[in-house]
């Protein structure tokens, strides 16, 4: 049995990864950008990990190739990892009790 | 079973069940699940330095223009040899042995040129007096993160590169496949998207802005 089956499906050439490339560098200009608005730090956390998410779901559909796979290998990967990155998550309100724990220690 | 019969087609024709469920090479199957466990790893990496950040009142932010320009280079150079990689792939499915190594050499070089970048501004930051356990600047904290963070993906950008030599050489030699060289691009394309998170998080939220 080959095991080469994993071009079958995909975009027809170049072009199209150029075209992802140029939408991947568009969307770091704009996070720079970003960067330098004085907005709230929960706004530009908000908007900066909606960017990266979806220059990493770029970068996974089609770089990596994972959109022209079956889809029951994107099932068995990605729920398991979101669910791992979800939970480490929970910790996070105890960070602000850290800093909130702060002030009335002085 | 021939190569026909595992091909990607949509509808359910194809469906082998408990067989070939992914119709995918083994090897490409252990490079995802690595990645999978890997991406954990900086998740939880990344989780430390954004619940370090929060708890602390004082956390610095030492990035001036030059730092995020750099930055930005940084990660213009990375997507560009993410590109070469994808070119490195076409090639070798092609069976263009030459110009597939001739695009991973590139890939190479942009990995190369990433490090010198990233090593240069860690230098710049010591030499402001960022060390792991002090800074000038606020949270004794931020040292520890920012080079343990920085420091794994580094190291990760130079496994990658001399990852890519030993497939380039083992593929002009004979003993790599195309399927080989596409299984180390889903690593390199990883490295990149991996900095496509550090990048925002860890320079563009601590910008000195004024």
């Amino acid at each position: 049995m080959s095991a080469t089956t994993t071009h079958a499906g995909s975009p027809a050439g170049m072009s199209w990864f150029l075209k992802v490339w140029v939408i991947l560098l568009a969307l770091t200009a704009l996070e720079v950008f970003l960067a330098y608005e004085e907005l709230p730090l929960h706004v530009m956390l908000i908007l900066l990990m909606g960017i990266s998410m979806i220059k990493a779901a770029m970068i996974i559909a089609y770089f990596m190739h994972l959109r022209y796979e079956r889809t029951n290998l994107s099932w068995t990967l990605i729920p398991a990892m979101v669910f791992v990155l979800v939970m480490m998550s929970f910790f996070f309100p105890d960070s602000i009790r850290v800093e909130r724990l702060g002030q009335f220690l002085h | 079973m021939s190569e026909s019969d595992i091909t990607l087609k949509s509808g359910r024709a194809d469906w082998l069940g408990g067989e070939l469920p992914y119709a995918i090479p083994s090897k490409k199957l252990g490079m995802w699940l690595f990645i999978v466990s890997d991406s954990i790893t900086f998740g939880a990496v990344l989780v430390c330095y954004a619940y370090l950040r929060l708890a602390s009142p004082n956390w610095p932010t030492p990035f001036r223009l030059s730092s995020i320009v750099n930055g930005a280079i940084m990660t213009f150079v990375l997507l560009s040899s993410s590109v070469t990689m994808v070119a490195a792939v076409e090639a070798a499915k092609h069976g263009r042995i030459a110009a597939s190594v001739r695009w991973l050499s590139a890939t190479m070089l942009g990995g190369v040129v990433f490090d010198i970048l990233h090593i240069r501004e860690w230098l710049g930051l010591i030499h402001e007096g960022l060390r792991l356990y002090q800074n000038p600047w606020g949270s004794s904290l931020f040292g520890a993160a920012f080079f343990t963070l920085t420091g794994l993906h580094m190291t990760h950008v130079t496994v990658g590169v001399i990852y890519l030599a030993i497939v380039a050489i083992g593929f002009r030699r004979g003993k790599f496949t195309a399927d080989d060289v596409e299984i180390s691009g889903l690593y390199w394309h990883f490295v990149d998207l991996v900095w496509m998170f550090i990048f925002p998080l860890v320079y563009l939220l601590s910008a000195r802005i004024r």
